[in-house]
């Protein structure tokens, strides 16, 4: 146990000094570290949201609004492929996920059929199906005429997920906007999306960005009646009262067919209104987008037309004449911000559903700051303590403990720097609790060999039993250990994952210094002193 | 150099003695903390309840906790709880789920701010809502459940099933013993209380597998022992290591409680009463199992021997 060969001792040396390179950079300003050559390992440790401040959210897609807004769809194309081909029902209504109607005349169950397979047609799956086409919709209809038009569940999970997918590349563009270093946004689960923004304080402006759908679209305001008459009888067909933001809100009579939609804007921007000096938010369409708005405008001088975010009006200006360029601006009540704010929504995009907030866990910088001082402040008294009390239980031996400790404690932040490991205030615990357990080692290992020594062997013998007889207990405690890290690591989230990876890197860090590096020192030692007692 | 010897060599303390207090005392404490866990039960955090947290620092001067109560008071959100936390200008407050989803729980928030914004600048905000609690509630049962499973296997593997069963019995023990604690004390029970239970879990198992580990090393030496004195035997051999690494973690442990801050304090606190009941149970508890599980000392002896003998033959 005792000889190591050259090449072990210089292996060993070196693993020391790779974790002691690996830790070095936490040692040095933020911009000194930055400019650390490539090919020297890690770079700073990576401070968890806890640690340096900042914003979690964990938002879901509301399942049940994309099912609804799909099944809408799906009655929609069912009404008008039926009447195109002149086929009669009754009874169109939408039943859980199913949307069914009634053949006036069950022989044209052929024609019916023929007419809906476009709906049916399967849609090339995502990573969901292997690739494989997704049958979204099917279609059955019955001996009595009963068409059924039923939303699948892959239907449902395939959209779900492209959902996500969406919504995480929207999201993206608007929290870049916010000019935040380093974001984290990340698919959890089927219908979730984790997003993390360090260093934010205040999330509310983040919250704003990510409550609002942000759909926006044109239409024109219907003549037939005003807001208040369609409010007291029924809107004309084709229209739908909608309100505006003011307060109280203005009811508005609006067609339902879209002039143009957000998906044709390339640009917005927040601007001054030239003449009131009032914030506003201009936008530019593309191509497609500018013929539809300028043949609308054209077409309907005089008129009313609405801006529709979100269900809501924001504005309803009058088309004064035919408006060409494709390009143009909404004046609405803004201040500074909520323009700037409309303007970023309307460059990233619309969401696919609307999204809810599940969980949120926010720390001011300040909070951060002052656990990090208070976990350096109680790492340092902890070590200093646990330093001593091995120096006055085992003299100099403990002084080889100690010095193991110190390599390990090293180790683990050069471990957690090379794997980019988040480090988090619970983490910052288990290093400290490595403190405490890493030393467990070298006790049983120095309580084993002064037993091995009263038991009359010389002190060379009783060392190398002391380390012999030891390991396989050291191993066996330290594997359980591990276990219930490995466990932790794999169900936590967030902080506790921090706590979980220090522990686990702390214990095979302890292993290792405590059993070989001490050995290592003790084996030098004994080669030179050639001691005739233990010294403990 | 004179060292520092706190168990001095070769004591040859009769544990097993104890065990006729050991056990009835754990039982009683075992039994209090499922009284505790059913009347009191725990004092869950938002973590696993739901709800919002806000931890806010006054602007200039001491918190007034009277005047912050009344005024979330009159918001009319049900449950809320207004504490000091750590210093007179830090508050902590708890405010329960609301009724009416995801959605409700964060109109909590905008009133909070709302209503306190200006005085106070905002800390922590923790909202979580029914399904997360939800799923974190089941991850953390699965969590202990799992890793108490996991290490019954392995230490199975390794040794022979008295001292798996033995294992995990002592380390339920301690579990059910810590939750008790917080039930008693009503400490707040969340995300991190179960990253302590775990830490309990590691470190009890810790223990109980050096005092296994010498108990087999006997069974192997000491043919014809009976296994009371080898219990006794084993235990005496590791006590001094029991002690001396029991002391350097509850200095580490003391240490980051002492001043690692108001935010894991209860957590600090945890692993702390972990650790002693740990060590307590390792050798009041796990040892003794092993003779209540019937652990000849001659059947081990013989399932190495046999091994031995197939191994030469």
């Amino acid at each position: 146990m005792l000889y190591f060969s050259p090449i072990k001792t210089v292996a060993i040396v070196l693993a020391v000094l790779v974790g002691l390179i690996a830790a070095l950079p936490n040692l040095m300003p933020k911009d000194v570290a930055d400019r650390w050559p490539g090919w020297i390992p890690g770079g700073q440790l990576v401070l968890g949201l806890d640690l340096q401040g900042g914003a979690h959210l964990l938002l879901q897609v509301e399942r049940d609004d994309l099912i609804e807004t799909r099944l809408d769809d799906i009655r929609d194309s069912l009404r008008t492929s039926l009447r195109n081909e002149r086929i009669g029902y009754t009874g169109l209504t939408t039943v859980g996920e199913t949307v069914q109607a009634r053949l006036r005349d069950v022989s044209q169950s052929d024609a019916a059929s023929a007419a809906l397979q476009p709906i049916v047609e399967p849609i090339p799956g995502g990573l969901l199906s292997g690739g494989l086409p997704v049958t979204e919709v099917t279609l059955d209809i019955d001996s009595d005429g009963l068409i059924q038009l039923t939303f699948t569940p892959e239907g449902i999970a395939r959209r779900v997920s492209s959902a996500v997918d969406q919504s995480i590349e929207v999201i993206r563009r608007r929290v870049d906007e916010l000019g935040t270093t380093e974001p984290n946004i990340q698919r959890q689960g089927e219908d979730r999306v984790l997003v993390q923004v360090p260093g934010l304080g205040d999330p509310q402006r983040l919250k704003d960005l990510l409550k609002q759908t942000a759909r926006l679209s044109f239409h024109l305001v219907s003549q037939e009646m005003s807001g208040e008459q369609a409010l007291q009888g029924r809107p004309p067909s084709g229209a739908e009262v909608m309100f505006s933001s003011d307060d109280p809100p203005i009811p508005y009579v609006i067609e339902r067919r879209e002039i143009v939609s957000g998906e044709d804007l390339v640009d917005s921007q927040p601007g001054f209104d030239q003449r009131t000096n009032e914030p506003l938010v201009t936008f530019r369409f593309n191509n497609s987008g500018a013929r539809d708005f300028g043949r609308a405008s054209t077409d309907n001088v005089g008129r009313p037309f609405a801006i529709i975010l979100d269900d809501v009006v924001i504005s309803a200006p009058v088309i004064r004449e035919p408006i060409l360029g494709g390009s143009g601006q909404i004046s609405g009540n803004f201040t500074v911000e909520s323009a700037n704010d409309l303007a970023i929504l309307l460059r990233a995009g619309a969401l696919p559903a609307d999204l809810t907030i599940v969980e949120e866990r926010t720390v001011g910088p300040g909070l951060g700051q002052d656990s990090i001082e208070a976990g350096e402040t109680a790492g340092i008294i902890a070590a200093i303590a646990v330093l001593v009390f091995m120096v006055l239980s085992y003299g100099l031996f403990g002084v080889f403990a100690n010095i193991a400790l110190t390599i390990n404690i090293i180790m683990i932040m050069g471990v957690l720097s090379m794997l980019q490991a988040t480090l988090t205030l619970p983490g910052i615990a288990g290093i400290i609790l490595t403190i405490g357990m890493a030393v467990d080692a070298n006790v049983l290992i120095y309580e084993r060999i002064r037993e091995e020594a009263r038991a009359g062997r010389n002190a060379i013998a009783a060392i190398d039993a002391g380390y012999k007889r030891a390991l396989g207990t050291i191993l066996d405690a330290n594997i359980t250990t591990l276990i219930a890290a490995v466990i932790l690591f794999s169900l936590g989230s967030g902080p506790i994952r921090g706590f979980a990876i220090t522990l686990a890197i702390g214990i095979v860090t302890t292993v290792f210094s405590a059993f070989t590096v001490n050995r290592l020192i003790v084996a030098f030692w004994v080669r030179r002193t050639r001691p005739s007692t233990v010294p403990i | 150099m004179r060292t520092l010897k706190l168990v001095p060599d070769d004591t040859k303390i009769a544990f097993m003695r104890h065990r006729k207090w050991a056990f009835p005392l754990s039982a009683a404490l075992i039994l209090l903390s499922m009284v505790l866990f059913t009347v009191n039960g725990l004092n869950l955090g938002i973590d696993f309840r739901g709800g919002t947290l806000i931890q806010i620092k006054t602007i200039e001067g001491p918190a007034d906790i009277g005047e912050i109560r009344n005024v979330l008071s009159d918001l009319d959100l049900g449950d809320v709880q207004v504490q000091e936390f750590g210093s007179a200008e830090d508050v902590l407050i708890r405010i329960q789920q609301q009724d009416g989803g995801e959605q409700a729980q964060q109109v909590v928030v905008e009133l909070v701010r709302g209503i306190l914004s200006g005085t106070v600048s905002f800390e922590r905000v923790e909202v979580v809502g029914p399904a997360v609690s939800g799923e974190l509630t089941q991850t953390g049962i699965l969590a202990v459940v799992a890793s108490l499973g996991a290490v019954l296997i392995y230490i199975w593997l390794r040794f022979e099933w008295q001292f798996a069963v033995g294992a995990v019995v002592a380390t339920l023990h301690d579990v059910l013993l810590t939750i008790g604690m917080f039930a008693l004390l009503q400490l707040e029970f969340n995300l991190a209380s179960i990253a302590a239970v775990l830490t309990i879990v590691g470190y009890s198992l810790n223990d109980t597998v050096v005092v296994y580990d010498r108990v087999r090393e006997k069974l192997r030496k000491f043919k014809r022992l009976p296994i009371v004195e080898l219990l006794d035997l084993a235990i005496n051999k590791t006590l001094s290591r029991t002690a001396l690494t029991s002391i350097t973690t509850l200095l580490a442990l003391g240490a980051l409680y002492v001043f690692g801050g108001e935010v894991i304090a209860s957590f600090t606190f945890a692993m702390i009463w972990g650790v002693l009941i740990g060590t307590y149970s390792s050798i009041f508890i796990a040892a003794p199992l092993l003779m209540f599980l019937k652990l000849r000392n001659t059947d081990a002896a013989k399932g190495k021997e046999e091994l031995e003998s197939s191994s030469a033959a």
